[in-house]
């Protein structure tokens, strides 16, 4: 296998069982077969689809001549994250949402599976991400949050031959490829490798500390000569309902998606009700229930208030939830929690619809309606060594526009070094 | 139903022109029998000589684009069988099977009594004809037999002779490519008194080298050689042989034609050429006697809607159409026209013809060049379309990536509809320039407009 992880994570065989990938692994004649019948396209639709603009014939037909070290480093060149974004992107809105083949009335080629074979054997070949100059470059660079934009920042960065600290308030890297993508794509581990092999570039991680205050924004401007912002989105957002607050065990029965999402994946906390209803029809949404599914509930409900039509989740994300046996309440708006007053355990949750009201049966309540941004320190962050990018700056979107981001802002920075160094 | 029974080289009858070629498939009779019960027409025994002693590995292939075996390539030898044992077989075979052509292929030592000796024992086993082996390329060529025969005209056409001194059925000589100039052999058969051509051979060739080894294919604890090459990819190669033997009034006879015959299709383009029957091994070695069930429904399906009854009455129809260049209309003039409803926007014709043909093809309209427009497309932002945040934003036109072909430019070559992996997308259409027809010999000879 490749390089160690140097980042401490147990692996939980449980939620390995409950959730095999998704997708799984091509093998080599497959992923032989496969590239061979993408058509090579001239100017392809599928790379300038791509956000970080990965050359897709280019490595596919480096597949196809199973030059695979050579394939995934193309993969590299355009997207440090390749790995992740192989297992994570929804590319049917994407590359494979632009291949040609869609209006030949033929599958599109399976470029994610492909992408992912390249960067298995790189994996398997123990390979290192390369640098772009031998130069050591001055200037020291900090990177605030260790999501992907951060480590697509700092990775260009230290490609570059720049000094560069990524500083994270949780415990662990990745930001949401390690805490928040559904266990069947992207495993902690897989994403914790990745980071790893950015670490290995000189990348110099610190963990546990928040940014918050002017005083330490200022305090990294006295240290340092630029400083990307990539804190991604804030808190998700609260329930403002009756009995949404007062029940005892909110904690256990009330969580948000991110929070139910995280605690599964990476703190051995399987707990799930046998009835769970979650609020919300995005692809975190689902993401939650789908997990509900997996780890057990009997019911899972999605309650939305407008219709299908409306939902911001992606429709084959949608048509995966309908296979997961998630069901769905559209024109629902939730207007009370109801709880057993002795145990206090929730029992209910009451929705409108139309002029009435009807109760779901629920013992866990899972919000997925949004994040807040984080504007008081993207308010503050402002001057000219800041940079910003990734979900804090684009309001939301995929890995792989945190990823493009980041890149942007790390090739923008050096230039800025450029006539300071020359 | 068309009829597909045929008579070849005056007297070798079947019930339809495809035989098995002699190879492997045709080892032994028990082998034979089954593919006759398959539906094959005729069979030609794998090659019987004194026996030889093989090698392992034997094969070895060409790969293309994930499919197998678009060429195969083999170092056997001949019958590696008693030669008292093939021909108790054949006698069995044709005692069940009396409709049905079996051939003996043969392979003797150079010298006129091992070949009387051959060609009548192979006869009194009833074999309905005989095939004369002069074109093995390796292991038998090294002994003075097979190529080394057939690349000499002179051997070619005193062994055929001394065959022909001892023959009743009909001989054919089986021809090998590896040769500068096929006709000449073919001559020397011809002018020995054979009844008929077998082409093409095995084609001489290294399939390739293990890269992790270094080590050449097939081997052979660690070593190969040269074998012979057949299948897919030599089918072109060995139509245009067949047509030299047709288009030459010395080398002419009836041919039974070899070389990457895989379907009815194949089949049907070297009839049309002038082969009187077909032999196939390739594909048999790759799926099974059972390939011919289509090959004979195909052909004759095509004959039914071409209105051809017999083999015979589209035999040679193509031969004429093929001529030498200098015979070809200078003014007929097409261009490419591009089907914009088809396109799915691959752009591969434009990069084709920019890179590898005459700068015509364009996409837009200040014929901006290949670099630029992909330097255009790395430098444009692109993002995940997100309903929320992307309402109103347009989706690209459909026919944004449609290229157009400057016809006063193109020069009617046909590298984009090559590549257009759409059916009838790109067509080449003739354009009316009111010239009369004139070849370069019209021109060299100075009698234009003939």
């Amino acid at each position: 296998m490749g390089a160690a992880v140097p980042f401490a994570f147990q692996d939980n065989a449980e939620v390995a069982r409950r959730f095999p990938d998704l997708h799984p692994a091509f093998d080599s004649n497959e992923a032989l077969t496969e590239a061979n019948r993408c058509l090579n396209c001239f100017d392809a639709p599928c790379a300038a689809a791509c956000p970080t603009h990965i050359d897709v014939p280019r490595f596919i037909k480096k597949i196809g001549t199973q030059n695979l070290m050579g394939s995934a480093l193309t993969i590299l060149d355009a997207n440090i994250l390749g790995a992740s974004c192989s297992r994570v992107c929804p590319v049917d809105v994407l590359c494979e949402g632009a291949c040609v083949m869609l209006r030949y009335n033929k599958q599109p080629i399976a470029i994610g599976r492909l992408q992912r074979h390249a960067m298995d054997h790189f994996w398997e070949r123990g390979a290192h991400l390369p640098k772009k100059s031998s130069r050591r470059r001055s200037q020291k660079i900090v990177c605030i949050g260790a999501g992907p934009a951060s480590l697509a920042c700092a990775a260009e960065l230290a490609q570059q031959g720049f000094s560069v600290t990524v500083i994270e308030r949780h415990a662990l890297p990745g930001g949401l490829n390690t805490y928040g993508v559904a266990e069947y794509k992207l495993r902690p581990p897989d994403s914790l490798r990745e980071v790893a092999m950015i670490a290995e570039l000189g990348v110099e991680f610190r963990f546990g500390v928040s940014i918050e205050h002017q005083s330490d924004l200022a305090a990294l401007e006295s240290e340092y000569d630029a400083i990307f912002v990539g804190v991604g989105l804030g808190a998700m957002h609260e329930l403002h309902i009756p009995g949404a607050h007062h029940n005892v065990n909110v904690a256990v029965y009330v969580v948000d998606a991110l929070e139910f999402i995280a605690r599964y994946k990476t703190s051995g906390n399987l707990t799930v009700g046998n009835n769970v209803v979650v609020v919300g029809a995005g692809n975190t949404a689902i993401d939650a229930a789908v997990a509900a599914r997996r780890l057990g509930a009997a019911h899972v409900t999605i309650v939305y208030r407008r219709t299908e039509s409306g939902m911001p989740a992606f429709g084959f994300e949608y048509e995966h939830a309908k296979q997961e046996g998630v069901v769905f309440e559209w024109l629902a708006e939730p207007v009370a929690i109801h709880a057993d007053p002795a145990s206090g355990r929730i029992v209910s949750l009451e929705c409108a619809r139309g002029g009435s009201n009807f109760h779901l049966s629920c013992d866990m309540l899972i919000p997925a309606i949004g994040q807040a941004p984080l504007r008081s320190l993207l308010e503050r962050s402002r001057g000219p060594k800041y940079y910003t990018g990734g979900d804090c700056a684009n309001g939301g979107r995929e890995v792989v526009d945190a990823v493009a981001d980041g890149k942007r802002a790390g090739v923008a920075i050096a230039k800025s070094f450029e006539a300071a160094d020359a | 139903m068309p009829d597909l029974s045929t008579t070849f080289a005056g007297g070798i009858r079947c019930p339809n022109p495809f035989w098995l070629a002699s190879a492997p498939p045709t080892n032994c009779g028990e082998q034979v029998m089954r593919a006759f019960d398959a539906g094959w027409g005729g069979a030609v025994w794998k090659t019987i000589g004194e026996p030889i002693t093989n090698v392992s590995s034997r094969y070895s292939s060409v790969d293309w684009n994930g499919q197998r075996m678009m060429g195969l390539n083999n170092i056997e030898l001949i019958s590696d069988r008693p030669i008292e044992t093939n021909l108790r077989e054949i006698a069995e075979v044709k005692k069940c099977y009396p409709k049905h052509a079996v051939i003996a292929s043969l392979m003797v030592e150079s010298t006129r009594d091992a070949w009387h000796d051959i060609v009548q024992r192979s006869e009194d086993a009833g074999a309905d004809g005989l095939e004369l082996n002069f074109g093995c390329p390796h292991g038998m060529s090294e002994r003075g037999m097979g190529s080394a025969v057939g690349q000499v005209p002179e051997y070619t056409e005193m062994i055929t002779g001394w065959v022909k001194e001892k023959a009743r059925t009909p001989v054919l000589v089986k021809l090998t490519p590896n040769i500068t100039d096929i006709r000449q052999i073919a001559r020397a058969a011809k002018r020995a008194g054979a009844d008929g051509l077998s082409a093409i051979n095995t084609i001489n060739s290294i399939t390739g080298i293990d890269l992790d080894t270094l080590e050449p294919r097939p081997n052979v604890d660690g070593l190969s050689s040269h074998g012979g090459y057949c299948g897919p990819a030599v089918k072109p190669i060995a139509l245009n042989m067949v047509h030299q033997l047709q288009n030459d009034e010395a080398s002419r006879l009836p041919i039974s034609g070899i070389g990457g015959i895989g379907t009815w299709r194949d089949a049907a383009e070297f009839i049309l050429l002038g082969c009187g029957t077909v032999q196939v091994c390739t594909a048999v070695m790759h799926y099974g006697y059972r390939v011919i069930e289509d090959m004979t429904d195909g052909l004759q399906n095509w004959m039914r809607e071409k209105g051809f009854a017999r083999i015979e009455d589209f035999r040679g129809l193509s031969a004429p159409k093929v001529t030498d260049w200098n015979h070809l209309n200078l003014n007929f003039k097409i261009v490419a026209r591009i089907h914009e409803e088809k396109c799915i926007g691959c752009e591969l014709c434009y990069i084709a013809c920019w890179d590898g043909a005459h700068q015509c093809i364009h996409l837009d309209h200040a014929h901006s060049t290949p670099p630029a427009i992909e330097a255009a497309s790395r430098a444009r932002i692109s993002v995940t379309p997100i309903p929320r945040l992307d309402r109103g934003v347009q989706a690209e036109a459909p026919l944004a990536r449609v290229p157009r072909v400057d016809e006063d430019e193109c020069v009617g070559c046909n590298l984009c509809a090559l590549v257009c992996p759409v059916e009838s997308c790109i067509t080449m259409e003739r354009v009316e320039n009111h010239l009369p027809r004139e070849t370069w010999e019209d021109l060299v000879n100075g009698t234009p407009h003939s």
